[in-house]
């Protein structure tokens, strides 16, 4: 792991202004920040251990946990709102067992909500491994959830 | 390619492209934006590549992915020129029909054309897309007719022309009189002058001084910014060389979204190619000025949109805002003079020095000059991104450019100024759009989001909604931003509970008033106007909500009931094997029936009905 560390903070110059963008390249590598990595960079970059943990909790974009095999991230952008994405939040909520920002125990699915994507025209909108899955709807979220190897119950086919 | 030494080089290379460029020959352009990616645009793009490459055709026809056109709803978009021949909803397998038959035989293929849905009337050409007749649109425009990746596309189309001018032709400061002229002002939501501030930073003591693009969109529901920075990147690299120039920076960064990877990648190889050529870097086309950019990527907070949070984020810290005695223009970035512009009004810089102050100030309303580009989306026929002169109105926006809202339903409210911004009601649709008006009803303008909703929209719901947002996004330091806006989001969740009391709306109100007055920066010191506007507009919603204990729109999921029409249910038992609780049953061909106590109002049997049997009470 140091090694990959070392390579990371030799891009951005061990610039500690760079500390955000050196984060999102750990979390890259590794799908989230390991404690040990955290330490790793404090000790390469010379910035005290708390404020890497001010930086790691306060933005959205990092965890601190392990994440699944499979991204779930749904629009919860005001378009998407208005277009019924809470019904759908809560019905993969209750599909996997988790609540949204978790991971499944068995390490096979995260499921995150995002402000927006953008891409409004297509909402709600559900982003499973990459893959933009626009006006999403529950008996669309099931077969989504399917294909990525979920049992679900019920389905409209 | 080589580095460029001086004006007359550029201007020279520029003629080069040119002359080697047939204006008659035949071009597919194909929108690339995130939206029409989303819709797989990249394989129809391959496909054209593959189909051109079968028939012997590369270098007699071009393609061109361009950025983002704006008519998302109809995406994946395609133009043919020169002609302008527009094709919408075009599928990925639908090259070789396109090649065929409209490139090698001249044929329009009619399925593929827009309907006029008031007139029925199939529209060929672009221009004449009732969507695109009525914007006018200055800065937006170029996204289709260039390639962001290519620096020749840009300087085909007069790309950096402005830069030339104002390092052959204009000292400093009669950059900044020509800027302070046009009354440019920040389309991020502030409405500040831009060439104020250019002067203040300018006048402030210290170095480095710094020029920076705020492109941390963060307003759900808003997406020009990124379109702009994915389609024309190079116009917004052109206004910052200039602003940097003005203000005598050397420096500068583009601090954008993590969450919009292809601005990242457009804007970093935009960068790359004007260092190469010299347009970036040291010595400037042999100007003596030099000044070069960074990006920086946002780790996804909110609240460094502001301007504050966004230095401590480039410095490497949680963006938390500090106060505002001291101006960003005398202490920003590093505690040094800082000029910082959101991305569409970076854009709009080169226009204003290639036409000129007074041709901008013929443009907009008395105080707001120029062109603002909304994303009009929600509850609207034709969602995209709009570019109009300020002074138009919401009616204009709404239902002419937009075509109104869909499946018949009725306007209810459009959402305008983000997070920070109101709701607003049919009775005032016909008000100018500019910083000022709309700040007189209770909303405001903001960085040009426009959320349409219709009469199934709970505005109880909505408000509740930018309060959770704003919850989760609140950095924290202000006390009454942090615990205020909690406890008023407790208020709003029991009162979508069914258990509002009475005294609520006046508790919310105070409430709201005290955060106005409490907080540091803009996140909080707006944060209620989504609920002070709805109180304000619909407060009979409000007080069906807490009185009756219903939810006259049929969202509130505690104080709704589904139910089946006996007279519509044909039977076809879709409901019954997508209820994950058993609660929708019914015979094969009989009515079905919803047990009220196993449902868990997920909804999934209201949206799956083809026959709209499922009934919201």
């Amino acid at each position: 792991m140091e090694a990959q560390i070392k390579e990371i903070i030799q891009r951005y110059n061990q610039d500690k202004s760079f500390l955000i963008p050196i984060l999102q390249d750990v979390q890259k590598q590794f799908n989230y920040l390991p404690r040990e990595a955290l330490n790793q960079v404090s000790i390469l970059l010379g910035v005290p251990l708390s404020q890497i943990y001010h930086v790691a909790t306060f933005y959205k974009a990092f965890s601190l946990l392990p994440r699944g095999r499979h991204q779930l991230q749904l629009c919860l952008g005001t378009a998407c709102h208005v277009r019924n994405a809470p019904l759908i939040e809560e019905h993969l909520e209750r599909s996997l067992g988790i609540k949204a920002g978790e991971t499944t125990a068995d390490l096979e699915f995260t499921f995150e909500t995002v402000n927006c994507l953008g891409a409004c025209a297509l909402g709600p909108i559900l982003v499973a491994d990459g893959e933009y899955y626009g006006q999403m709807t529950i008996s669309k979220a099931n077969k989504i959830l399917k294909q990525l190897g979920k049992k679900v119950e019920s389905d409209d086919e | 390619m080589n580095k460029i030494k001086s004006p007359d080089e550029l201007l020279n290379l520029q003629e080069k492209i040119r002359s080697n460029r047939d204006p008659n020959k035949p071009a597919i352009t194909i929108c690339g934006g995130t939206g029409c990616l989303a819709y797989g645009a990249q394989k129809l793009i391959d496909n054209f590549f593959s189909e051109i490459a079968k028939r012997n055709l590369i270098g007699k026809i071009d393609i061109r992915a361009t950025g983002c056109h704006g008519f998302c709803e109809r995406g994946p978009l395609v133009v043919i020129k020169p002609q302008g021949i527009f094709y919408q909803r075009v599928k990925i397998d639908d090259a070789a029909e396109i090649i065929e038959k409209t490139i090698l035989n001249g044929e329009v293929i009619e399925k593929f054309l827009y309907t006029d849905p008031r007139t029925g009337e199939k529209i060929t050409y672009e221009h004449e897309v009732p969507f695109y007749k009525k914007q006018m649109r200055l800065v937006f425009g170029m996204n289709g007719q260039i390639d962001p990746k290519s620096l020749e596309d840009y300087l085909a189309i007069g790309g950096y022309n402005a830069l030339v001018k104002v390092l052959t032709s204009m000292e400093p400061e009669i950059v900044i009189q020509e800027i302070i002229k046009s009354n440019l002002r920040g389309r991020g939501g502030g409405g500040f002058p831009a060439g104020w501030k250019w002067d203040a930073t300018r006048k402030a003591k210290g170095y480095p001084k710094y020029v920076i693009c705020n492109a941390d969109e963060g307003d759900p529901g808003a997406y020009m910014d990124r379109s702009l920075l994915e389609g024309n990147p190079h116009s917004v690299l052109e206004g910052m060389i200039i602003g940097a120039y003005a203000i005598g920076a050397n420096e500068g960064y583009i601090y954008v979204r993590n969450e919009y990877p292809l601005a990242v990648t457009n804007v970093s190889i935009a960068i790359e190619k004007a260092r190469e050529i010299g347009l970036l870097g040291e010595n400037i086309l042999g100007s003596g000025f030099s000044f070069d950019i960074k990006i920086n990527r946002g780790g996804g907070a909110f609240v460094c949109g502001e301007s504050s949070a966004l230095f401590a984020s480039i410095e490497g810290r949680a963006g938390e805002p500090r106060a505002k005695y001291v101006h960003a223009t005398d202490k920003g970035l590093y505690d040094k003079p800082t000029n910082l512009n959101n991305v569409e009004t970076w854009a709009n810089v080169p226009l204003i020095i290639n036409k000129g102050a007074d041709w901008y100030q013929t443009i907009g309303t008395e105080n707001s000059k120029g062109t603002k580009i909304f994303s009009l989306v929600g509850k609207i026929k034709n969602t995209g991104l709009v570019e109009v002169p300020m002074g138009i109105t919401l009616r204009e926006i709404i239902f002419e450019i937009g075509g109104g809202i869909p499946k018949g339903r009725k306007f209810k409210a459009v959402q305008t100024g983000g997070p920070s911004g109101g709701c607003i009601p049919e009775q005032f649709l016909d008000m100018p759009v500019d910083f000022d008006e709309l700040t007189k009803i209770g909303s405001m303008m903001g960085s040009g989001g426009m959320i349409v909703m219709d009469d199934r929209n709970c505005m109880v719901d909505v408000a509740n909604y930018f309060l959770k947002f704003l919850e989760e996004e609140s950095c924290g330091k202000c006390t009454p931003c942090r615990e205020g806006i909690l406890q008023m989001r407790k208020i709003l969740d029991r009162i979508t509970q069914g258990e509002g009391k009475e005294g609520d709306i006046d508790t919310l109100e105070w409430m709201g008033q005290a955060i106005i007055d409490g907080s540091l920066c803009a996140l909080g010191s707006t944060a209620p106007n989504p609920v002070l506007s709805t109180i304000r507009y619909f407060r009979d919603e409000y007080e069906a909500h807490i009185k009756d204990k219903k939810c006259p729109a049929g969202v509130c999921k505690a104080l709704i009931t589904y139910s089946i029409d006996p007279e519509t249910c044909t039977g076809c038992g879709v409901c019954a094997r997508i209820c994950p609780t058993q609660a929708a049953t019914g015979e094969k061909k009989q009515v079905h029936n919803i047990d009220t106590a196993k449902c868990i109002k997920c909804g999934a049997c209201f949206e799956s009905c083809k026959f709209d049997a499922v009934k919201v009470k």
